[in-house]
């Protein structure tokens, strides 16, 4: 079947130039949102210098962001469980670009980490220093590294980072 | 099991060519391939029943309710018409609301739109991602998408004992395969050596183990039996549908194994009475953003075995001249991924394989029964659609 394809491609030069013409707008929306009964606790927790999670009472499971309903029962008999400010890494990565695609000096450090405590399995997002990337493993035991308590904002990065130990 | 097989054919099929960047507005997208979807069916406008429309983020666009702004361009013009939308999945869940728009009994004929302009967001597409990340709990941490993938891949190829050398065949296969497609935004001649000594980006995601940000179009025409024998000695059938959502706690989710995905494999297979999708399935377009997403869906398909998926392309079997072709167009790998357009594109390609109409493309072997999957919101669910003809 002979395929007579649309669609034209265009080159930077065809832009700069104004051979083909581009218009522009830039959005300026600003947002505040409500932490909600869970993740305010969670917050209020993390400038207290501890990380809490909930604990369904019907699954059994103790999860990390806490919420306030089991979304696999879709019950609230949930109870709050302070977790260690421990945990193991669950995967990570080793990240040399931005956003916008721009790169970095030095490599970003992400990594899914199973706070102890929790259910095996149930981690956060968070990001890894003070470790030489090419030691990085799964499996590895890290702790939290917290800003100092004043410098502390109810906020996820409270937490600066989190190093093996 | 209510059925539902092979009640709705897929009767045309169109598309844009996938480029970085597109001299053509959204609109002017899908008209394009819409216009080549009717011509392929020999329809017109007052052919079409109801129009659905597939496109991801209004943040790409910058354009509020992009559905209603796409419309005129789909072919929606004072019709029944609807936007559906769950991601990166949305390519391949668009025609399965085509198919229940006339499974129900309510249509005879839809048409399927999905469209997709990412160039827009200044200054690269990636910046429209940012806002998936949890607002409260994630985003202070100021993540970028790679990061995701980069970790489930990490976690894939850690539980099952993978290397990056393992995964990397399956760029060389798409790329390769994307040279044989007119509309391909990235084929081309690479090795496995290039595939490997290309840029880190977020290890163990290396340059040319990821699809490119694109702009396209494609277009799928469906409609019943009655009207799907009278349009087209050719029909293609949809013999199953299935859709699954995980949790958006991805951090709580095994990221070595993609479970949503077997729930949607297994709810298509169940309605197209598959009982052994790897002796059935003869070709294959799973989703593949990156080299390691298109293994994980395999597997999750129940096409391989856990940790086993890789084995496939380095063994030739998921080749175009293999047993299970898989992304023989060369998949967002190598024709690009206009994230909407990306997984259409794949049931178009399912729709010119099993018609021997693939041209250079076709596989050998008269395939019987295709699979087209798609995956996306937060990695967190899976479309599936079973053809045969």
């Amino acid at each position: 079947m002979r395929m007579n394809l649309e669609g034209t491609s265009l080159k930077r030069e065809d832009i700069d130039s104004k051979r083909v013409l581009t218009t522009r707008f830039r959005s300026n929306a600003f947002y505040a949102w409500d932490t909600g009964r869970g993740i305010g606790r969670y917050l209020q927790g993390l400038k207290a210098g501890e990380i809490w999670g909930t604990h369904c009472d019907t699954c059994n499971r103790t999860v990390v962001p806490p919420r306030i309903f089991c979304e696999r029962c879709m019950k609230n008999q949930v109870s709050w469980v302070k977790l260690q400010d421990t945990g193991i890494i669950n995967t990570f990565s080793i990240c040399y670009v931005n956003w916008d695609a721009s790169r970095v000096e030095e490599p970003h450090l992400p990594a899914v980490i199973e706070i102890d405590g929790a259910s095996q399995g149930h981690g956060i997002l968070h990001v890894l220093d003070e470790v030489n990337p090419k030691d990085l493993k799964i499996g590895m035991k890290v702790k939290a590294v917290w800003k100092r308590p004043e410098e502390r904002n109810a906020d996820i990065t409270d937490i600066l980072y989190w190093k093996p130990y | 099991m209510s059925g539902g097989k092979n009640e709705v054919a897929i009767v045309g099929a169109g598309m844009t060519k996938f480029v970085r960047r597109a001299q053509e507005t959204p609109k002017e997208l899908a008209f394009e391939a819409v216009r080549m979807a009717l011509d392929s069916a020999e329809m017109t406008l007052d052919d079409i029943d109801c129009v659905i429309q597939g496109t991801a983020p209004d943040a790409f666009d910058g354009i509020h309710m992009k559905g209603e702004y796409l419309c005129d361009g789909s072919g929606g013009w004072q019709k029944p018409y609807s936007r559906g939308y769950v991601g990166g999945g949305t390519g391949v869940f668009a025609p399965i609301q085509g198919w229940y728009h006339i499974a129900s009994g309510m249509f005879e004929t839809a048409l399927v739109v999905c469209e997709e302009k990412m160039s827009t967001f200044q200054p690269h597409p990636q910046g429209a991602f940012l806002t998936i990340f949890d607002n409260m709990t994630e985003r202070p941490l100021k993540p970028n998408l790679l990061w995701i993938f980069a970790l489930e891949m990490n976690r894939y190829m850690s539980t099952y004992g993978l290397q990056i050398k393992d995964i990397a065949p399956v760029s060389v296969k798409n790329k390769n395969n994307a040279l044989k497609h007119p509309a391909a935004q990235l084929g081309k001649e690479i090795t496995l050596e290039q595939v490997l000594n290309s840029e880190v980006l977020a290890w163990p995601v290396l340059r040319e183990m990821v699809s490119p940000t694109s702009d396209g179009a494609c277009a799928v025409i469906l409609a019943n039996k009655k009207r799907a024998k009278k349009i087209t000695q050719k029909p293609v059938w949809i013999s199953g549908v299935g859709w699954n959502l995980d949790t958006a706690y991805w951090t709580n989710r095994d990221l070595a194994y993609p479970q949503y995905v077997e729930n949607a494999a297994r709810m298509a297979y169940k309605m197209a009475d598959i009982r052994e999708p790897k002796k059935e399935i003869n070709i294959v377009e799973p989703y593949d953003p990156f080299a390691y997403k298109e293994c994980h869906h395999l597997e999750g398909l129940q096409l391989a075995d856990r940790g086993k998926a890789p084995q496939l392309a380095i063994d030739g079997v998921t080749l175009r001249t293999g047993n299970m072709p898989s992304c023989p167009s060369g998949g967002l790998l190598g024709v690009g991924n206009p994230i909407a357009a990306a997984g259409l594109m794949k049931v178009c390609e399912l729709f010119w394989q099993l018609r021997g109409e693939a041209g250079e493309r076709q596989v050998p072997g008269k395939p019987k029964y295709g699979l087209a999957q798609a995956w996306g919101d937060l990695m967190q669910v899976g479309t599936v659609l079973v053809v045969s003809n």
